[in-house]
């Protein structure tokens, strides 16, 4: 074991070690706590740095030491260092480390930000255990570990009920997936005998049929725990509630972390999906393309800055994860992981920027009291526009070729319908067009709307600085060869283009032209309509003329009244069963009942004792006759 | 006619019946306590012709033991009698009845 190793360990320790300093030491001293957790976040990125350029391109590495061994049972705690886990890494720690410095400002004049820097390390402890585990286990404590975290941190201001229903509601709903995906995981441990994925891959492709009739099975089961973490639909209720949390936050759940989990973990097991037999893929696109169109619809009809980003998050996990659905074909759900790197950053980048408009605005969060703010905050504004451009799709910024990437892989997948899938990306693209003009518009464009507003003034530099980081890879990134270095992992050649700008753009809409412009057309469409509906108005007029749609999506179409309608119809009985039974059967017939018997016994036995010694030495001698009979008989 | 095991033992059984019967039925505390003393003199005299007919000295060296115990049995008694005497209780077993729950 030498060098690169030593390191992967040193990167994953890193932020725990800081979390366990300040939770120990720092608690009470913000500074010092804000000190060890940004120091910690960039040691970790310089080390994931160093580790990218020293085994960029090099085979898959692995190290372990084993945890337990319980007699045949033996599970390893091992990093895996490959092209997946080496980008991912690159993307969690950058994002996380500007979203770290950006804390700083958010949170200054917080007495409490030493909990929430030790939080914030715990979290990016949590997720690169996920992003470098070597076996489902490892990634499995990663992955509960990331759901206490966001708990801490969701409900950071646990003093508001808001927040810390919030919170509760986000692992409740986390710890709900995360039960099928572990019966997921029982599931191929029984099967296949082994956690590991290297194992597991090789084995799988040696024999597809290793899993049996448990191939769709299992693929579902771990689709479950991404349902939970990645928030896809019916599971994706907290997300929008995860917003209680402070801004930073919502950041980082939304971009590097928690939800990217989700898919990550898709990409990591991929082999497993894509199995022959297995309709695992098929229901991951249609779930994914069915959350990306719900979320992207609410979305247009909600008036809080941090509600609409929210939405607009859960509608591109939907891309992502309708993005690994249609990859069967290709082999590969590089797509997927594409449309996630480029996706961390410019949500990051809208996050806190949304965050530097909320301090700016002394924590208002309703767009329709905003408005006027490109000429107040100029720095805020370019670097939104940036992030709300890569979001939108339009060339050349990154979320263009990710997006395209994903349309082009849904127009050429094996899945049933794929015409409709296509057509749903489509229309997705056209929806986030309209909402982030919307956004954009309402917010920066026109004429203030409110006191505040008028006197809005740009955020210091320690909150402006990372949104200029931040849009560096949210405008460039498409260039990069980001899926180039993805498709590595997956061992199948992509067109590598390597040539320049100019080539790269044009070569995106020769390899597919139907996604390229079908996507492109119908954003510049959403951006149109929304740029006419909102230039310079009032107030929402689309809500009107929408009448009821309007009122339903604005109402999140009834889905979180629906779920606690089902919740009391279902679990509230079954609780009062459950209570009824213990009551009455467990309590009143086995507990109270066995004592009643006892003593109802001894109460009878009690009138034998008449307490007269001759009565005693009869019963006595009578025993005794008895026994001397037993023993003659015998 | 010679005197075998089976006299003694019927004579040994007798006396326990009779001793068993006045614990029994008597009520007076030391007719009671003589019946106890009745029955392990029975037990002394199988004992005895038991050690005699098998030649063998363990039922005599028994018989030292509950002689022993009887005696310790009898002071101990006749001290719990003397007590109830002294509550002025009459030493009949129908008095007795302080074992009752």
């Amino acid at each position: 074991m030498s060098g690169p190793e030593q390191l992967a360990w040193g990167t994953l320790l890193l932020p725990l070690l800081a979390a366990a300093c300040v939770t120990l030491f720092a608690l009470r001293r913000p500074a010092m706590s804000a000190i060890l957790s940004i120091g910690a976040a960039s040691g970790v990125f310089v080390l994931s740095v160093g580790l990218f350029a020293s085994l960029h391109g090099a085979p898959p590495r692995e190290v372990a030491v084993t945890w337990l061994s319980v007699g045949g049972l033996e599970i390893e705690l091992g990093l895996r260092l490959d092209a997946l886990s080496l980008l991912m890494l690159l993307v969690v720690t950058g994002v996380s480390l500007t979203i770290h410095v950006f804390s700083l400002g958010y949170m200054r004049g917080d007495r409490s930000a030493g909990r929430y820097f030790a939080g914030l390390s715990l979290f990016l402890f949590a997720m690169l255990a996920i992003v470098l585990a070597n076996n489902f286990l490892f990634l499995f404590i990663g992955w509960e570990l990331v759901g206490v975290s966001s708990y801490l941190l969701i409900g950071f201001w646990y003093d508001r009920p808001a927040a810390a229903d919030a919170s509760k509601k986000a692992f409740l709903v986390n710890r709900l997936g995360d039960f099928g995906f572990f019966a997921g995981l029982l599931v191929v441990w029984t099967a296949m005998g082994t956690l590991d994925f290297g194992e597991l891959e090789g084995k799988l492709a040696a024999n597809p049929q290793s899993l049996g009739g448990l191939t769709s099975v299992a693929g579902l089961l771990i689709f479950c725990g991404v349902l939970g973490k990645s928030a896809q639909f019916p599971l994706h209720v907290w997300l929008p509630d995860a917003m209680e949390g402070p801004t930073p936050v919502s950041a980082l759940i939304h971009a590097a972390t928690m939800v990217a989990a989700g898919v990550y973990l898709l990409c990591r097991v991929f082999f497993l999906l894509a199995l022959p037999g297995s309709i695992a893929l098929e229901v991951i696109a249609w779930v994914g393309a069915f959350t990306a169109l719900l979320a992207a619809l609410i979305s247009i009809q909600q008036n809080d800055i941090k509600r609409i980003l929210a939405y607009s998050t859960l509608s591109q996990l939907g891309y992502m994860v309708m993005a690994v659905g249609v990859s069967g074909a290709a082999r590969s759900p590089v797509p997927a992981m594409y449309h996630l790197t480029t996706h961390a950053c410019f949500k990051a980048l809208l996050f806190l920027g949304a965050g530097s408009v909320i301090v700016a605005l002394h924590h208002q969060q309703d767009i329709w009291r905003m408005g006027g703010l490109r000429r107040r905050m100029p720095l805020t504004f370019v670097t939104f526009l940036v992030a709300a451009l890569a979001l939108c799709g339009l060339p050349p910024f990154s979320g263009f070729f990710s997006k395209d990437a994903i349309l082009a892989a849904a127009l050429s997948a094996d899945v049933g319908g794929r015409s409709v899938l296509f057509g749903a990306g489509v229309l997705v693209a056209g929806l986030t067009g309209f909402y982030m003009t919307r956004l954009v518009v309402v917010v920066f464009g026109g004429a203030s709307r409110t006191q505040a507003a008028d006197h809005a003034r740009e955020s210091p530099w320690i909150l402006t600085v990372p949104l200029l980081v931040l849009a560096v890879p949210s405008a460039l990134s498409g260039f990069w060869g980001i899926d180039v270095a993805y498709a590595r992992q997956f061992g199948v050649s992509h067109p590598a283009d390597t040539g320049g700008i100019v080539a790269r753009l044009t070569g995106t809409f020769a390899h597919a032209p139907a996604a390229a412009f079908g996507g492109l057309a119908t954003a510049l469409v959403g951006i149109g309509a929304a740029a006419v509906c909102y230039w310079r108005a009032p107030q929402d007029g689309l809500s009107k003329w929408l009448g009821a749609v309007g009122r339903w999506m604005r109402d999140r179409f009834y889905i979180d009244e629906a779920q606690a309608a089902l919740n009391s119809w279902t679990q509230e009985r079954l609780a009062w069963l459950a209570d009824v039974i213990d009551r009455w059967v467990i309590g009143g017939a086995m507990v109270r009942g066995a004592h009643g018997a006892v003593s109802l016994a001894g109460r009878l036995l009690r009138l034998t004792q008449t307490g007269n010694p001759r009565t005693h030495a009869v019963l006595f001698a009578a025993g005794v006759a008895v026994v001397v009979l037993i023993v003659l008989v015998r | 006619m010679s005197v075998g095991l089976e006299h003694y033992l019927v004579v040994s059984g007798l006396l326990f019946g009779l001793g068993l019967l006045g614990v029994m039925l008597r009520r007076n505390l030391l007719v009671v306590f003589m019946s106890i003393e009745l029955m392990l003199n029975a037990s002394n005299l199988a004992l005895v012709a038991f050690s005699r007919f098998n030649r063998h000295l363990d039922g005599q060296v028994m018989v030292f033991f509950v002689i022993t115990v009887a005696a310790a049995e009898v002071a101990v008694g006749l001290a719990l009698i003397v007590a109830l005497c002294r509550l002025r209780l009459k030493p009949d077993v129908e008095e007795l009845t302080t074992l009752k729950l």
